[in-house]
């Protein structure tokens, strides 16, 4: 008896699920695609642009590549403290996610935002309450890598 | 003896039934760029509303249309004998510290953003059962706070879903009194059940939500054995475009077709140009609404009767990333020039 009462119900969440996948608004995959593909590529090349321009200066790739990240977290992060990454995120998605810049303005976004619940309990405990989970999986991952890297290597 | 005051298996009926005396609305900017600005009381600059912090502004919002809606009368806080109040926020303190500062015996309501016919009924409940004579009912809601408890912090560049709803700023008060003035009143209310189809998304509120809105209507229709086209508005919180969408299949499933008296508040506050996705939510989507346009149409006697269903998903974040489903709600409150 239960079992059926049950089974009907699921029957039930199920059709409604149906109904909801009909109606629901489908995500603009494409336009999201080529906005991604476009802003994500003109940040690389501005970050390629500042590389080289690093290298011309007489820095070693390496070095350069370093100085370059710097400008870029910069960058995005006074872009974020002027309110502007945001309006650029919506349009960009992935775009501006994925580059090291949507990583400073995951910091920069949460430390703005709990700035009013102190320095500690605010800025301090939750500056990486997005970007955290990113830091804690390229950690693991960064180990499993040197792991493989010794035992291989 | 049987019980004169309900009628069916949810619905009360007022024996002297309240009356909206007052009522006052304030509403952030992007509401004020919507359809309705002259309908609004007041218009925010800014969603700061000269305070340091989104909350504090909330609560000041909450505060000050409360005390608007009182002074509409010429009443003064002290005036008003109960407060029945609520909001999105975590332990409600929009609400609790609206309420320490006007001193007004205070009842906290929660359900999301059903809240609005919730405290409605509350205090029609508490006017008709003969214990106070003035109760004022409120709500806010306001984007950033409710942002950031629910979603992202304010400046992260992410990208929202097409069947995400933006949570209204706004906060709106009702002053009910006891039936012995002139004014639309507040005959009767359906309490509604917590209804779960098993949604999950919490972007996309407004599905999770339809199902407990299209149950309530029809046990309300049911209960008082009216036909939808008694309401000239049977007019939904904010199930949004998607959710009004569904709730219209469900409707003729149900055997109950309100069209074309149905809408929606989360559908009517934007216009369709203001980017919001599917539409407005938010406790103070229908407060503003409500105390906004649709009163206003009331007292002109261009909507006689209206049924307020206002809808709430009560789920919190932590329910969510534990992977439970989003329960619905919605109250149905009856609105009527006699």
């Amino acid at each position: 008896m239960n079992t059926s009462a049950d089974q009907l119900k699921k029957i039930e969440a199920q059709e409604y699920d149906d109904l909801v996948n009909q109606t629901k608004p489908k995500p603009t995959v494409l336009k999201n695609c080529i906005w991604a593909f476009v802003i994500g590529g003109l940040i690389c090349t501005l970050g390629q642009i500042i590389l080289n321009f690093f290298m011309g200066q007489g820095l070693s790739k390496l070095d350069a590549g370093s100085a370059t990240s710097v400008v870029m977290i910069f960058l995005a992060a006074l872009f974020t403290g002027l309110g502007w990454y945001d309006v650029l995120g919506k349009h960009a998605g992935a775009g501006s996610i994925v580059p090291i810049t949507g990583f400073a303005n995951a910091i920069v976004a949460s430390a703005m935002e709990y700035k009013r619940e102190g320095f500690i309990f605010g800025v301090g405990a939750r500056i990486f309450s997005v970007a955290g989970p990113t830091l804690v999986f390229g950690f693991a991952v960064s180990v499993v890598i040197g792991l493989i890297k010794v035992v291989f290597g | 003896m049987t019980n004169q005051k309900k009628q069916g298996s949810q619905t009360i009926v007022f024996e002297n039934p309240p009356v909206l005396t007052s009522w006052a609305t304030i509403v952030g900017p992007k509401e004020g760029e919507g359809p309705w600005r002259s309908d609004f009381d007041w218009v925010m600059e800014d969603y700061e509303f000269g305070e340091k912090s989104w909350e504090k502004a909330e609560t000041k919002m909450l505060r000050e249309t409360i005390k608007l809606a009182v002074s509409k009368k010429n009443y003064t806080p002290e005036d008003i004998e109960l407060m029945v109040s609520g909001d999105l926020l975590n332990q409600i303190t929009s609400s609790s510290f609206a309420a320490r500062e006007l001193q007004i015996p205070f009842l906290g309501m929660y359900g999301a953003c059903s809240t609005m016919a919730e405290s409605l009924l509350t205090a029609a409940m508490a006017i008709d059962g003969g214990y106070f004579e003035r109760a004022v009912a409120a709500v806010s809601s306001h984007y950033y706070t409710a942002e950031r408890q629910f979603r992202f912090p304010a400046e992260q560049g992410v990208q929202r879903s097409m069947s995400s709803q933006w949570t209204v700023t706004g906060a709106g008060a009702v002053v009910l009194e006891k039936g012995i003035y002139g004014g639309p009143r507040l005959t009767c209310a359906t309490i509604g059940k917590i209804i779960d189809m098993g949604q999950k998304d919490a972007n996309d509120m407004g599905s999770a939500m339809a199902p407990a809105a299209a149950d309530t209507i029809k046990t309300h229709l049911n209960d008082t054995d009216r036909s939808p086209d008694y309401y000239d508005l049977i007019v939904t919180g904010d199930l949004g475009k998607v959710g009004s969408a569904l709730v219209k299949q469900l409707f003729i499933k149900n055997g109950v077709v309100p069209e074309p008296n149905y809408s929606d508040c989360g559908v009517l506050i934007f216009n369709d140009n203001q980017d919001t996705h599917a539409g407005g939510s938010g406790c103070g989507c229908c407060a503003a609404m409500l105390c906004g346009p649709l009163l206003k149409k009331m007292v002109q006697g261009k909507i006689a009767r209206l049924l307020l269903v206002a809808t709430g998903a009560l789920m919190s974040p932590t329910t969510s990333f534990q992977g439970e489903s989003i329960p619905g709600i919605a109250h149905a409150v009856a609105l009527e020039n006699l």
